[in-house]
């Protein structure tokens, strides 16, 4: 298990994103808030695991912190200093700062374009290097940063001449050109085979340790951010409902919906045609349950697939508060849902945490 | 732990399918892919064997080439594939032999298949009755009232309510339309249904709802299936029997307590070691080293090899006829050289991390 790394402030913060998209217009038309409320912040050398289901936000909040999208309201602060796009100086500054992996390596690179280019690119409009050798001995370096060797073999090469894999190598490579502080992975091995998924995965952590990277793991695999990341926060319906230690999100969930992530994943524990053994959980409706994030929803967004809600929760909206030091989560019933999590209450519990 | 025999799904009851030999090549002007390369495999009734594998190991063109859904340039270049359902004669139905208008009857009636993704194999422009009546008019006419009640009762089955009858696909969210899909392959009371990556695209939650529900209506319906997905963890869960594939052919085969406890495969082994689990304790995770192979230049003998930790000269002249683990039932690997034991011994790490050339 990794350590709990130092105390240096955060690179990058986000203090109460919301993002809204207009369904329909008028002033009081519908909107989907895709985001509501996300805070999070992102310090030297740790990653931080966001996770939820499609349609959860998460992408929406890496959209926002790689400077792709304006936040509805809220704020976003490198070194504590917050970002405007005016700014035209400090908004590139920032743009170099915090660089993106997307999901699909196959439609994230330029098919016509080498992997030559894909580097030398960003090496030359980031000025990480100029002068012809000095570019083209940056390319081969970020080449052997992400272990894509021998360099002469893949600069040539086209896309399509290279693997799933070796492909997201190249667009992890792309992103450290910039010499980013903070990377924002979201999805990162979603489409790699089973097989070479973890060598990716290592590989940014090697970087992070390397180059003391900040990094936003997105994933809706909960069992790879209790592997790779040392805090995990949980997105529902565009809000984070439960957040801490990797380690403790997954083995002791608090909230409702944490708990159905980890107990829907596969446990290669339980053997042969373990499933169907309990027809009750089979026969579960199929509608009505996926949590609305739309403008008219009222109550907590989880309520209506919650097995634990009630009045309140249909009315009002939970939330996120402290269970202990390190953890939070949003819901009314953590007495009921994890009693255990609750024993020993310390003395700001219950108060909605500031960070 | 035994493997609870539940239902009429048990290894070694009567052959529905049997494969034998079957090997299928993509010709090309850049030189054939061998996809599939002597493949045997037997489904009994009412068993599910799941096929893992990494995308373009064959697991799915040996599916689809078993009941001869595929199309030039794939070429079925050896071997036999036997249907014995119920509502065949005793000697069963070479389907290989069968003309195109005999494989109609075949098709759904007695195999169906169940697609990886259900937002492309529903017809955007069609109702839900439409689609799944389609599948009755074709294969067993029903007098109207006997038709709208089957409709009823199959989405009944799935847990979608019957006025969703009247949707458009698009108004169905990714789990329903799957659950159609579903529906639409059980619609004629298939024996062996094949499930092609069935729920690769759908979230975890429902995800396992899904699975739950495949799994319950398997025991109530008792058909057999073909569990078609490259997440070995998910079939360990759902499966009788195991088979993993690697560069078109088998490289071990088992039930699921072979395969998780014994694996006798470098392949299997690294495969398991290869993906992150929520539940019990942390595990090391060594995860398997290079990348997948290219199908067009695979080393001679064993193709995995330049991969492997165990790899010595003598892989290259490796037989890859499947042998069975002494003391096994049935359970067959690929590998000479390895077995479980040294698997399980220390130093059997594999390291990870350097991309492949």
């Amino acid at each position: 298990m990794r350590i709990v790394s130092d105390t240096r402030g955060p690179v990058l913060e986000a203090r109460a994103l919301s993002k809204e998209y207009r369904l329909s217009r008028g002033r009081h038309g519908l909107r989907l808030g895709a985001a509501r409320d996300v805070s999070l912040s992102l310090r030297p050398g740790v990653i931080v695991a966001l996770v939820g289901e499609s349609g959860s936000g998460k992408t929406t909040v890496a959209r926002i912190l790689a400077g792709q999208e304006r936040p509805t309201s809220g704020q976003v602060l490198l070194d504590g200093v917050e970002v405007r796009p005016a700014q035209r100086e400090a908004f590139r500054t920032y743009k170099r700062s915090v660089q993106m992996v997307f999901q699909d390596p196959f439609s994230s690179l330029n098919p016509v374009h080498t992997v030559r280019y894909h580097l030398e690119r960003p090496v030359q409009i980031h000025g990480r290097a100029s002068g012809r050798a000095a570019v083209a001995a940056a390319a081969s370096e970020l080449l052997e940063d992400v272990h894509l060797t021998p360099p002469e073999h893949f600069l040539a090469k086209f896309p399509h001449e290279l693997s799933g894999g070796q492909r997201q190598r190249v667009a992890i490579a792309r992103a450290l050109a910039a010499r980013p502080r903070v990377l924002l992975a979201d999805e990162p091995v979603s489409m790699l085979d089973v097989s070479i998924r973890l060598g990716v995965l290592d590989l940014i952590d090697q970087l992070r340790s390397r180059f003391d990277l900040a990094v936003l793991y997105i994933t809706h695999d909960i069992a790879s951010a209790r592997y790779f990341a040392e805090e995990t926060l949980v997105m529902y319906a565009g809000e984070i409902v439960e957040r801490g230690p990797s380690e403790e999100v997954t083995q002791k969930p608090a909230h409702p919906y944490t708990q159905l992530l980890v107990s829907a994943a596969p446990d290669p524990d339980r053997l042969g045609r373990q499933l169907g053994a309990r027809p009750e959980l089979s026969r579960a409706p199929a509608v009505g349950r996926s949590g609305s994030s739309l403008s008219t929803a009222v109550g907590c967004r989880f309520s209506p697939r919650c097995p634990l809600a009630d009045d309140r929760c249909r009315t009002q909206s939970p939330p996120l508060a402290t269970i202990d030091r390190q953890r939070a989560a949003a819901c009314w019933r953590l007495d009921v849902a994890a009693p255990q999590l609750l024993n020993t209450p310390p003395p700001e519990r219950g108060k909605p945490i500031a960070i | 732990m035994t493997v609870p025999a539940i239902g009429t799904g048990v290894a070694g009851a009567a052959p529905v399918l049997e494969i034998e030999d079957l090997s299928i090549t993509y010709r090309s002007t850049g030189g054939d892919v061998d996809a599939v390369r002597n493949i045997d495999l037997s489904l009994a009734r009412g068993e599910v064997v799941g096929l893992a594998g990494e995308s373009g190991s064959g697991k799915s063109t040996l599916a689809l080439g078993a009941i001869r859904l595929l199309r030039p340039p794939a070429v079925i270049t050896s071997g036999r594939v036997t249907y014995r359902g119920r509502r065949v004669g005793g000697a069963g139905l070479e389907v290989l032999d069968r003309a195109p208008r005999e494989l109609r009857a075949l098709r759904w009636r007695e195999i169906a298949i169940v697609f990886q993704s259900a937002m492309n194999a529903l017809n955007p422009v069609l109702r839900v009755d439409d689609q799944l009546g389609d599948v009755i008019d074709a294969h067993m006419p029903l007098p109207r009232d006997a038709r709208q009640e089957r409709l009823e009762e199959l989405l009944d089955l799935v847990g979608i309510p019957r006025e969703r009858l009247r949707s458009y696909p698009h108004e169905l969210s990714g789990g329903m339309r799957q659950r159609v899909m579903i529906a639409m392959a059980l619609a004629v009371d298939p024996e062996i249904v094949i499930m092609d990556e069935p729920t690769t695209a759908l979230d975890v939650v429902v995800q396992r709802e899904i699975l739950e529900q495949i799994a319950a209506l398997r025991r109530r319906l008792g058909f057999a299936m073909l569990f078609i997905t490259h997440d070995l963890s998910l079939l360990l869960e759902i499966a009788d029997r195991i088979m993993i594939m690697y560069a078109g052919q088998l490289i071990e085969l088992g039930n699921a307590e072979d395969i998780r406890v014994r694996a006798a495969h470098p392949y299997t082994h690294g495969l398991l070691g290869s993906f992150p689990s929520v539940h019990g304790p942390r595990r090391t995770l060594a995860g398997i080293a290079g990348s997948p192979p290219d199908m067009r230049s695979l080393p001679p003998g064993c193709p995995f090899a330049p991969r492997c930790s165990f790899a010595t000269d003598s892989c290259a002249q490796v037989d890859m006829r499947p042998r069975v683990v002494p003391g096994s039932h049935g359970h067959l690997t690929a590998c000479p050289f390895v077995t479980a034991d040294v698997l399980a011994g220390p130093g059997a790490v594999q390291t990870c991390g350097e991309a492949g050339a």
